[in-house]
């Protein structure tokens, strides 16, 4: 299929004016007749269903926790991005344009992004107008600080909680609607397949997660926000709960999935301890604005950090990036810290882990300064590792953090299946190769307080949509395949436990498709991952009911996609021959050791099209076009 | 230094909302101290799964502290021992060799059992929905800097504003009431200019909720700052009362 991003005519900067101008409107009498289905609470989920509600749409919206406040945004911490220019450093809409397609090593989509730096101020206006507490300076104006990939501070936050204030706007002005009988809440709730009738995406089943009873609802588009999907590698800083089961059986169901070996390992978090561990933990980029990271210059230097003088110290990110320093995007100081611990210079029992010093910035700012920044970062450092950091430097290593893959979208937001619209980190839109900090917050919210808003009443006014009910046979079909899951899932009654299988599949994910590729290892990975997959068919053990509060029966239908979609990835990564971003292939890198892309056979987007359970899937291509910015070798030095 | 632990567990157990619950006893063998609360019972769990019996159920997410999902009464306090810590955030190195553990669901008449130790706290979203909120919709804003705020004001907007909803309030309350819950949400807004104008209409509305939806009254006990996880103030509900009478003289809607 040729892929039409529907990106609007005429200069960079007046796109999204013109096409604002361009699609019709639904008049507000009309709004009132459409039901939209959201997926979704998160900030894309959270502020799509408020803002929809508020125009006039009946809304039906779904999330897997027991309150849609509980979204997986909430653990946001560091801040979020926009170009107001607040602190006079030359910022603009178009630098945090430019540093975004840069930071995402030029795979994104121009006019996507621009828009996003675009809308970027209005979230900053109407979240402060929501009553989110963001951080002030003396004067009672708000603060900025720096993150990553940027060389200006336009990182608004709330002390290291940004993404639970944001949330909870968004979450408060959800709430408001569902008082005013406007949105229609579905908790504990998990989607589980889309229905899609003549070639539109007309409703879904959910599974009542109390129940167990399989329900049906009809819409007259379907918007998925269900997040990431970083947890196919076990061990992540997502929630629990975050998964890619939404976005795949929509991508069974003939939405493309683009890009999906663009993952973000953030350098960051604190390091993995023992094998009975459930999760990492982020220690927020933001630390990088004060913390310095080094390592001890000689290997197997086995001495405490406060023996190691500071003449066998290597600060090596100030060294080797003198310009970024410490504040190095996500990829490259990944990529570092790794090869630090490769030669043998990592620190702490296991050896993969660096240290973020903050003794300099205590030394200069008072322990007082350090404490109202980051104070709660630096508790719950302490609460899980029992150190204290104002007087130890702290232990960090990567981990993964953040999927810029997800379902193709045109600039409408709209899959590849027409009234399938797909938000926040679920699709695959503005971070091309490599997130920036602070710039998922902002998308979230840009794509549902400010797209889709619009989009969607575009959709709605250029198609007919004949009346369905929940009698449909398309209906009918989705429930037997979505029982018939199920019920394979509970008979099994194998030997090995979904937490088994989902730890094998993350170490293998991690270890051939994590920080560092290369062809002969993804091409092994894939078939144990094959392996696995038919190993868990015939051997899963999911104890207990279907019609039942039954977690271990989520996790395992959520384990059953990582085990298909994990192959999704591989095969992406096995065809991008290059490096990009997050994406390192080592065959190809630079004298010094950077991503080496190369422009000429890979300037592209992969849409991954699904063909048939366990097939081969087809690559479609949107070539990228640059018009507006240059193509370069990304530099931070 | 990590080491292990051997625990003995009496949790509870219960199939369903209108179903009889009992405490049952697990052995905890070889516990790391490192471990979370929520890692130890993952333990347990898969080895009931793997002796072919169904395992605990317990809500949880971040396991970071921040969602408010977790949460149980270990030895009879909410989110167990430590100080302003949640249950995901408790490590075992807070407990010692061949100690007792009870683990109980949150007890409150607002908050259902659903099964084990989750509960159904829809109640606290109710609240919110009654005026939890401040009324602007997409679109309206003006510049985010037009108004500027004092920090302190922010700073304490904001102390206010960290809480998680996770109902460890209600659990603590001999009167399993949500006044911290309520009055964290009512201060937040009062404390910023953009929440002034509906500040009485917030209180009056969210408090009127709590009532019907059968919670009980705040007869200051305090349990419920000594146990919130994100040591939320006792101050907020002083601030809620305050607002609330002001309402009540002030304000044409009663
Ligand atoms: C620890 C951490 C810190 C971060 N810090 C920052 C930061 O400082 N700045 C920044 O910009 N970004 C940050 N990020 C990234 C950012 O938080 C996320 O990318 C963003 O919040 C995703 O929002 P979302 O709305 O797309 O999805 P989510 O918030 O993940 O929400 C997903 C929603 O979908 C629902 N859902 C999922 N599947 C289903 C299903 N099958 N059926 C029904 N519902 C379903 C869930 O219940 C949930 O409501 C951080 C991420 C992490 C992990
Ligand atoms: S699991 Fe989120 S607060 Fe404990």
């Amino acid at each position: 299929m040729q892929l039409d991003a529907k990106i609007p005519g005429g200069p960079l900067a007046e796109k999204w004016d013109r096409h604002r101008f361009e699609l019709k409107l639904v008049n507000p009498a009309n709004k009132r007749k459409f039901e939209i289905i959201v997926v979704g609470t998160g900030l894309a989920g959270g502020s799509a269903s408020a803002s929809l509600a508020e125009l006039g749409y009946n809304v039906k919206t779904f999330c897997i926790q027991d309150s849609p406040r509980r979204a997986h945004s909430i653990a946001a911490q560091g801040g979020i991005n926009a170009a107001k220019n607040y602190t006079n450093e030359g910022d603009s809409i178009w630098r945090l344009f430019y540093d975004t397609i840069k930071g995402g090593d030029f795979r994104a989509r121009e006019a996507n992004v621009y828009r996003l730096a675009q809308v970027s101020n209005n979230i900053i206006d109407q979240c402060v107008a929501q009553g989110v507490p963001f951080a002030r300076d003396y004067g009672g104006l708000l603060a900025n600080r720096s993150f990553g990939g940027a060389q200006v501070q336009r990182t608004f936050y709330a002390r290291g909680q940004t993404g639970q204030q944001l949330l909870l706007g968004a979450y408060s002005a959800l709430m408001r609607q569902v008082g005013t009988g406007k949105v229609k809440m579905f908790p504990r709730r998990e989607m589980l397949d889309i229905v899609v009738i003549n070639g539109k995406a007309r409703g879904i089943v959910a599974r009542n997660l109390i129940t167990g009873e399989i329900e049906t609802h009809t819409g007259d588009a379907v918007v998925l926000c269900t997040g990431g999907y970083g947890n196919v590698y076990f061990l992540s800083t997502n929630a629990m709960a975050s998964n890619a089961t939404a976005a795949f059986r929509a991508y069974k169901k003939g939405a493309y999935f683009a890009n999906p070996c663009f993952t973000q390992i953030h350098p960051t978090c604190i390091p993995v301890h023992g094998d009975y561990q459930s999760k990492l933990t982020l220690m927020s980029e933001s630390l990088r604005n004060d913390g310095r990271v080094w390592v001890p210059k000689n290997p197997e230097d086995k001495r405490r950090p406060h023996q190691v003088p500071e003449s066998e110290r290597d600060y090596y990110l100030e060294n080797k990036y003198p310009s970024f320093g410490n504040l190095v995007p996500r990829d490259v100081a990944s990529r570092n810290a790794k090869e630090q611990c490769d030669m043998g210079k990592g620190v702490g029992e296991t050896g993969l882990a660096v240290y973020l010093d903050f003794e300099d910035a205590i030394k200069r700012d008072g322990k007082a300064a350090i404490e109202k920044k980051y104070g709660n970062l630096f508790q719950m450092y302490e609460k899980i590792t029992a150190e204290n950091p104002y007087e130890t430097p702290m232990m960090i290593y990567p981990a993964i953090h953040y999927t810029m893959g997800g379902l193709w979208v045109d600039y409408n937001l709209m899959s590849t299946i027409d009234g399938l619209f797909v938000l926040g980190e679920a699709n695959f839109s503005d971070h091309g190769a490599n997130r920036l900090g602070a710039s998922a917050l902002m998308q979230g919210l840009a794509d549902g307080y400010f797209v889709l808003p619009y989009t969607i009443g575009g959709y709605l006014t250029g198609t007919t949509l004949e009346e369905v009910t929940t009698g449909h046979s398309a209906f009918k079909e989705s429930v037997t395949s979505v029982n018939d899951s199920i019920e394979k899932l509970l008979s099994i009654n194998g030997n090995k436990t979904v937490d088994d299988f989902h730890k094998q599949l993350g170490h293998i994910m991690w270890d051939y498709c994590g920080m560092a590729r290369n062809d002969e290892g993804l091409k092994k990975a894939k078939g144990m991952v094959q392996q696995l997959r038919e190993e868990f068919r015939e051997n899963v053990l999911v104890p207990g009911s279907k019609k039942d509060f039954n977690q271990s029966l989520e996790r395992a239908g959520r384990v059953a996609d990582f085990l298909e979609f994990g192959e999704l990835m591989l095969t992406d990564a096995i065809s991008r021959q290059e490096s990009c971003g997050g994406h390192f292939n080592e065959a190809y890198q630079t004298e010094e050791n950077e991503a080496l892309r190369d422009d000429e056979n890979f300037c592209h987007v992969s849409a991954w099209e699904f063909t048939g359970k366990d097939k081969e899937p087809v690559l479609n291509k949107e070539e990228l076009k640059f018009e507006n910015v240059e193509l370069t070798q990304r530099s931070y030095k | 230094m990590t080491k292990t632990i051997n625990l003995n567990l009496k949790v509870w157990r219960q199939k369903g909302q209108n179903k009889k619950g009992r405490l049952e006893t697990y052995k905890a063998v070889d516990i790391s101290t490192d471990m979370s609360f929520l890692e130890m019972i993952d333990v347990i769990n898969e080895q009931l799964t793997h002796k072919g019996k169904e395992p605990v159920a317990f809500d949880h997410d971040c396991r970071e502290g921040i969602c408010g999902m977790c949460g149980a009464v270990v030895n009879g306090r909410p989110h167990g021992p430590e100080m302003g810590t949640t249950l995901c955030q408790l490590h075992m190195r807070h407990f010692s060799d061949n100690d007792t553990i009870v683990i109980e669901p949150w007890r409150s008449r607002a908050f259902p059992v659903i099964k084990d130790l989750a509960v159904d706290r829809s109640a606290l979203d109710k609240m919110i929905q009654a005026g939890g909120f401040i009324s602007i919709n997409t679109g309206g804003a003006q510049d985010a800097n037009a108004i500027p705020v004092p920090q302190e004001a922010a700073e304490l907007a904001m102390d206010a504003a960290a809480c998680i909803g996770c109902g460890a309030c209600v659990a603590a309350c001999p009167n399993a009431s949500p006044m911290l819950f309520v009055s964290a949400k009512v201060s937040q807004f009062a404390l910023l200019p953009q929440g002034k104008p509906e500040a009485a209409k917030r209180a009056i509305s969210m408090v009127r909720e709590m009532d019907r939806l059968g919670f009980g009254n705040c007869t200051n006990e305090r349990e419920c700052e000594a146990e919130c996880p994100k040591e939320i103030s006792i101050t907020n509900i002083a601030r809620l009362n305050r607002e609330y009478f002001k309402a009540g003289f002030l304000s044409a809607e009663k």
